[in-house]
């Protein structure tokens, strides 16, 4: 049993249908990763997963439940945390302020968690008093995770989380990735930089026109020559 | 079309049971602010309904148009002109050369010498166009301060009032365009919400222009006065013919030469309205408002365009705004209310269909008679309502006192549901 | 020297005093169109009236209290009416929102429709003042008139300039002060406060973080009827009450609320402030501060006259909107 499925989903934002009898899966303490070209479908696929629009057929299953009706705010109480690729924190509040959002439906004590994150990004803790908007790129993503850490969740989604971010801010992030990995989390991550991410994926997934063309480990699709030649550029 | 057309008749037959059961007068009356109306509401449906730009400041156009009434009609008061006509221009030509110092300063320097050097050459240029100003201004309202102590004007008849009115407003619109338009669309709403407090302030206070609040009497008229009309024979003839008074006969005559008149400038703005929002240009107007960043893509300058539609909708404001104190043969900067004159002639675009020339002519006459009625109406219901209380009773007293104040919260009533449940208005807009 | 002191009272009385009141009178009124911003992200036309209503209301306690004997003493009772007086504005503005913004809410509606809407909001609340209270001026300050007379100052320090205090202008400033305080301990400090001001920053996360948009919204809205009763009643307090010139605040008030940046809870009390003392020194009549200084001059030595303060906010309005659109705090200018 996967611990999150989105099984045969199918559907889009009113109108034409993106996604085809699409499946996308993660197992705790695994990392997931989706590729493809543009416009393949795969941020479409993750808010489907997460519930940002609603599918035609097929079912959503976290845990061995079906949330496929429940809404994202739903799904967040249920165990999901989402980081979208813009619009990702609270710019004019501090670190710290932006973690205790991401705690905003939690009502036990949250000190712990943000130590974690803390450890985790020791940077935030330098510049916890500071707004999230002045910092730079790297340290927003950093804050972006760091608030949907605070509900504990058990599956992280990350949409293209380092788009606009330079390669040693890429690596670094990726790092802090496997590491949140091991304490058991599911990693979904959808990525534009498809080699660097399959390198540190357990499974990936390539989309193309919204449907899966090829699933497997991802150091099998890296090691495929006809994936390499047609979506990682050789 | 024939729902519009049904719209216009009921209106009309409203106007006509007015004349019937009170008065032909008050219906002629009626008629002639229902037009005036009209005209107002579409330049507000230009700016709002083709271009979506708010102008909260409707009142300040249509002041600015009234002001074309004095300065076109009245006759010059030559010794006032003598006395401190030199000086005024003189003031004027140092505010202009200030501001154009400024300007030339502004593009010059930079940085903290820029603000300290303008701060100093505005703060100078004040100082010294009070200077000249204050003694010109005094010397002009001394001048037979009972009947004149104004400039007066320039003596042409009245019709060449309108278009200059429209030219004001045009001149005000274009600055307030070039600085808040680009912008939020609420700045729009603030800044001309701003400009038509201080065109008020202003008419209220420059007495060697407008007499202040001592009002200008006695505009000349493009139509004949009711007194030469009731010594005329074919009028008395056709009084007695139709067994009306030669009093109320005259009244009616003289109103419907205003309706006439204004009739026919109704006419041209709204054919010349019409045209416009058939022409490719009222077809990009409207894409611009339906999609701003999609027109803007395409290659539009939407700022330019929306500074054109304001400033042409502005206009439109002004020349009613002329009109209407040629109707009322006097200026009266008092009489000026933002609830009267900004968001009465909202609710007639809204109510009639913003993006409609002809919704917004009928919102301008619905909204119009409504808003004379209501009052009599306002006042029967109340009588009708308290009729149960005693005649002496002070709750009874204070609801019909009350009255009035009413219409200002059916005006709000009509305009919170029409915006709700009809959008659209009475009229569509056609797609 | 005295020349030095006579000048320096000479202007606290007219411009510095006026101007800290007015200030702060102009900041409360920015904060609410402020608030409303950042949360419904539309301009408030209706503000002006809220203020009317709310002290309308304060007014109509205060003379109940009166008629029965109940007084502050040296205190005017409206501030013990103003509790009350909030409370009956907190049940209007959330009446107004169930029937009037929630609709829009629900459609997404642009902002400028909601303006429109205010506008509505504005003519009906304008009406019911009316209709209740008239459109008369009411004056409902019952307590001791000054803090310090024009006299007693002259008399302590032998000045020949008067400096006077009056008991309304204390009292705005503290309660300003007060407020002020209560207001960014609320919004800094607790929990509601920081949804309210995450809601601000970014709707779409905050709602994905859990926080509800109904309870925000309407937090504001009972922010938003504290402070322009409160706002207004200072002002009636300080001049007097007459409906009309709530409809004229607005101009300064909104005037305030950009000068310092939209959605800027900080950037409302600086631009409350910048307008008050540019209104209160532009048409401040210098002639006497010129004497002083030993150079005897003809006129007033005014820049402007009282008739045109509104210009003076509308001109820093557009100051502001062509060299800074978002204002000094950085507010939201799209």
């Amino acid at each position: 049993m996967t611990f999150l499925l989105g099984q045969s989903m199918t559907g889009g934002y009113g109108g034409a249908d993106i996604l085809h009898d699409c499946t996308i899966g993660v197992e705790r303490g695994e990392i997931a990763v989706v590729v493809g070209p543009n416009g393949a479908g795969k941020s479409t696929a993750m808010k489907a997963i997460f519930g940002m629009l609603s599918l035609r057929e097929g079912t959503v299953t976290m845990d061995g439940e079906d949330i496929t009706a429940l809404a994202p705010q739903e799904r967040v109480r249920k165990g999901m945390g989402f980081v979208p690729q813009t619009g990702n924190v609270f710019p004019s509040m501090s670190v710290e302020e932006n973690l205790e959002m991401g705690a905003f439906i939690r009502d036990d004590d949250i000190r712990e968690t943000m130590e974690q994150v803390y450890t985790l990004f020791p940077i935030l803790r330098e510049k916890r008093r500071q707004a999230a908007g002045e910092l730079s790129g790297g340290q927003r993503q950093q804050v972006a995770v760091g608030r949907a850490l605070m509900t504990r969740p058990g599956v992280l989604m990350l949409d293209e989380p380092t788009a606009g971010v330079s390669p040693i801010v890429m690596d670094e992030l990726f790092d802090r990735i496997i590491e949140i990995a091991r304490t058991g989390i599911a990693i979904l991550m959808v990525e534009q930089n498809a080699k660097q991410a399959l390198n540190i994926a357990d499974k990936g997934y390539v989309l193309v026109q919204g449907r899966n063309r090829y699933t497997d480990t991802g150091a099998t699709l890296l090691a495929d020559p006809e994936v390499r030649r047609a979506f990682l550029g050789g | 079309m024939l729902r519009g057309f049904l719209m216009f008749a009921i209106m009309f037959a409203l106007l006509a049971l007015v004349g019937f059961m009170q008065s032909w007068p008050l219906a002629f009356a009626i008629l002639n602010l229902c037009l005036i109306s009209a005209i107002m509401s579409l330049g507000v449906n230009i700016q709002w309904g083709y271009a979506g730009l708010l102008n909260v400041g409707v009142m300040g156009f249509v002041a600015l148009g009234g002001l074309a009434g004095i300065v076109i009609t009245m006759p010059p008061v030559t010794e006032a002109i003598s006395a401190g006509g030199g000086g005024v221009l003189l003031a004027l030509l140092v505010a202009a050369v200030t501001i154009g110092i400024v300007v030339l300063l502004y593009h010059r320097l930079s940085g903290k010498l820029r603000g300290i050097a303008i701060t100093l050459i505005l703060l100078a240029g004040a100082f010294a166009a009070r200077a000249v100003f204050d003694p010109a201004v005094e010397a002009i309202e001394a001048v037979d301060s009972a009947r004149t102590g104004f400039l007066g004007g320039l003596g042409l008849p009245a019709v060449v009032a309108w278009p200059v009115g429209g030219l004001f407003a045009a001149a005000a619109a274009w600055i307030i365009g070039k600085v808040s338009l680009g912008l939020r669309s609420d700045y729009l709403a603030i800044a001309t919400l701003g400009i038509s407090e201080i065109v008020i302030a202003m008419l209220k206070n420059e007495d060697w222009l407008t007499r202040g609040v001592k009002n200008v009497n006695g505009l000349p008229r493009p139509v004949p006065y009711e007194v030469d009309l009731q010594s005329a024979p074919w009028l008395i003839d056709l009084s007695e013919r139709w067994g009306i008074p030669v009093v109320e006969m005259s009244s009616v005559a003289v109103k419907l030469c205003y309706a006439g008149l204004f009739t026919v400038v109704l006419l041209i703005v709204l054919s010349l309205s019409e045209r416009a929002l058939k022409s490719p240009w009222g077809r990009m107007m409207r894409a611009i408002r339906d999609n701003e960043t999609a027109a803007e893509a395409m290659g539009k300058d939407v700022k330019a365009r929306h500074l054109q539609v304001f400033v042409l909708g502005s206009a439109v404001l002004g020349i009613a705004g002329a009109m209407l104190t040629t109707l009322d043969g006097q200026f009266t900067p008092a009489s000026y209310q933002p609830l009267r004159f900004t968001f009465l002639i909202w609710v007639m675009v809204i109510v009639g269909g913003s993006g409609n020339n002809w919704g917004a002519v009928l919102g301008g006459f619905v909204i119009w008679f409504f808003w004379v009625e209501a009052e009599p109406i306002g006042l029967w219901l109340m009588d009708v309502l308290t009729s149960g209380l005693a005649e002496d009773s002070a709750l009874r007293e204070h609801l019909l006192k009350s009255a009035a104040h009413m219409r200002l919260m059916t005006m709000g009533l009509i305009l919170l549901l029409v915006l709700r449940f009809a959008p659209r208005g009475l009229i569509p807009e056609r797609s | 020297m005295m020349d030095i002191l006579n000048t320096l009272a000479l202007l606290g009385n007219y411009l510095i005093v006026p101007g800290i009141t007015y200030g702060c009178q102009l900041a409360l009124g920015a904060l609410g169109i402020t608030l409303i911003y950042g949360i419904l992200r539309f301009s408030n036309f209706a503000h002006g009236e809220t203020m009317a209503f709310g002290t309308m209301t304060v007014i109509l306690l205060t003379w109940a209290m009166q008629s029965v004997g109940i007084s502050l003493g040296p205190l005017p009772t409206a501030l013990l009416a103003l509790p009350f007086g909030i409370a009956a504005t907190v049940l209007l503005l959330l009446i107004t929102d169930r029937y009037v913004y929630k609709f829009y809410r629900q459609q997404r509606s642009t902002p400028v429709i909601y303006l429109i809407a205010s506008i509505g909001v504005m003519f009906l609340y304008n009406g019911l003042i009316r209709f209740v209270i008239g459109p008369d001026d009411r004056q409902f300050n019952d307590g001791t008139r000054f803090i310090m007379k024009a006299r007693e100052f002259k008399e302590m320090t032998g000045l020949r300039e008067g400096l006077a205090i009056k008991s309304s202008q204390g009292i705005t400033l503290i309660v300003t002060i007060l407020l002020v305080i209560a207001l960014f301990w609320f919004l800094n400090r607790t929990r509601a406060g920081k949804s309210m001001r995450a809601y601000s920053d970014n709707e779409d996360l905050a709602l994905l973080s859990g926080i509800d948009p109904d309870r925000v919204v309407m937090i504001a809205w009972i922010l938003t009827a504290a402070l322009a009763t409160i706002a207004g009643t200072l002002y009636g307090l300080d001049k007097s009450f007459k409906p009309f010139t709530y409809l004229q605040i607005l101009l300064p008030i909104f005037a305030a609320a950009i000068v310092g940046g939209l959605g800027s809870p900080v950037g409302a009390i600086a631009g409350g402030f910048v307008i008050a003392f540019s209104e209160v020194a532009v048409t401040f009549a210098y002639r006497k501060v010129f004497g002083y200084m030993g150079y005897e001059v003809d006129g007033l030595m005014q820049l402007l006259s009282t008739d045109y303060k509104f210009a003076v906010s509308f001109a820093i309005l557009v100051i502001v909107l062509l060299v800074k659109p978002t204002g000094l705090f950085s507010g939201k200018s799209y």
